[in-house]
């Protein structure tokens, strides 16, 4: 594996980790409980979709194949995403996807903030771009899980069942492989390991705070980042993100 | 033959460009609100830098359209909208007019203080914030508690 190969690789987790979470929030575009909410969800959808555009696209020009972010994004089969398996799980009620939300934003705002200081000034500057935007999901989801989990008895449930639903699916963040270990080499990204610290003190104060207990089983599920074992909820998103593009190859408006 | 005529100079192109309004907000400039980064004339062609607000920002496509539209109207036939995104665009950019006329409109200009210094139609310091996000990706929705008032808030990054 050649360095821009690794690079290549790694573009593909930041951008198809947006690209999936915010295509998975998008389809809350008018079905959010109020108003407000769903122009939130909205918003931050946008945001995400926005970032995926920089980071496809850069990913795209280190290929070098002809590629462009839009290719990447709708002519790519399942087992080329290299997404986190967290981001393509189903929204589930409003709660689990603020929830995913919370845990995604925690962990995307501590990337972002070690990525600005990345040796190749191509990702520093997209980090520092999308960081300013992550700041406010992650003031936004946490504000709401807290609100949420310390809530009624109804709501304190649900966000307890989201939270032992999706805990499994943290650990993938933090498992480092070649990939990783080509971009630490080369100064471009930092080892994932070494971001769990920040990330657990960012969830055990929120999580506290909605009182909701974080739960014991470190088990994790693995093979989103590296494309070997998505989830069968990748493929049916897939098909409704990408069916235009396939049905209808090259269109544009 | 192109050499005879004389171009634009560089403040006067500004000053075009303070007449394009923000598609969405449309009582300030897109050069008050900080969007354009530089204009320079590479031989016969203007260089336009341009840096979205928000990396989602759909009005960002219009707003070179617009741009574009405004030069050429100018008699400018050969143009380069180049997208930059570092440094990263910052709501310090906000020029002193465009957000005086931001809170003429009803919408509260950005403060560090995480929130609306006032409420841009009574004045009141009472104010809540009512969501994160608003109409469009820069804005927050809050309410005035003493008119009552709902109101956009530009949000500081």
């Amino acid at each position: 594996m050649t360095r821009d190969e690794a690079l290549f690789d790694f573009l593909l987790r930041l951008g198809d980790n947006t690209l999936i979470l915010g295509h998975r929030v998008s389809e809350w575009c008018g079905h959010a409980p109020v108003l407000e909410e769903d122009i939130a969800l909205a918003n931050t959808a946008l945001d995400m979709i926005g970032q995926t555009q920089m980071w496809l696209g850069l990913a795209a020009e280190v290929e070098g194949k002809g590629r462009d972010a839009d290719t990447l994004a709708f002519l790519r089969d399942a087992w080329d995403f290299r997404n986190l398996l967290l981001v393509e799980m189903p929204n589930g009620d409003f709660g689990q996807t603020l929830m995913r939300q919370f845990l995604f934003d925690a962990f995307h705002s501590v990337l972002l903030g070690r990525l600005m200081t990345s040796s190749d000034e191509r990702v520093a500057a997209i980090a520092a771009k999308a960081s300013k935007e992550v700041a406010y999901h992650l003031e936004r989801s946490a504000d709401t899980v807290v609100g949420l989990g310390d809530g009624t008895e109804e709501s304190h449930a649900r966000m307890q069942a989201a939270l032992d639903y999706l805990w499994p699916y943290v650990g993938e963040m933090f498992r480092a492989d070649a990939v990783d270990a080509e971009m630490v080499a080369a100064g471009i990204a930092p080892d994932p390991a070494g971001l769990r610290e920040e990330f657990d003190g960012i969830t055990t104060r929120v999580l506290s705070e909605a009182t909701l207990e974080i739960p014991a089983s470190s088990f994790g599920h693995k093979g989103g980042k590296d494309g070997s074992f998505h989830t069968e909820h990748l493929g049916h998103l897939l098909c409704s993100m990408q069916w235009l593009q396939r049905a209808y190859p090259g269109c544009e408006w | 033959m192109t050499e005879t005529i004389e171009k634009p100079t560089e403040a006067e192109i500004w000053q075009w460009l303070d007449a394009v309004p923000d598609p969405e907000i449309p009582v300030i400039s897109v050069v008050d609100l900080g969007i354009v980064r530089g204009v320079e004339w590479q031989g016969d062609t203007l260089a336009v830098a341009v840096t979205p607000t928000y990396s989602g920002c759909p009005a960002t496509s219009i707003i070179s359209m617009d741009i574009e539209t405004a030069l050429r109207d100018h008699g400018i036939d050969k143009i380069r909208i180049a997208h930059q995104i570092a440094p990263a665009w910052t709501t310090d950019w906000l020029s002193e007019k465009g957000r005086a006329a931001m809170e003429k409109f009803g919408i509260a200009p950005p403060t560090d203080a995480k929130g609306p210094d006032h409420c841009p139609h009574c004045g009141s310091k009472h104010t809540e914030k009512l969501s994160q996000f608003g109409s469009t990706p820069c804005k927050a929705q809050w309410r005035c508690k003493d008119c009552l008032e709902p109101f956009d808030y530009f949000k500081c990054i």
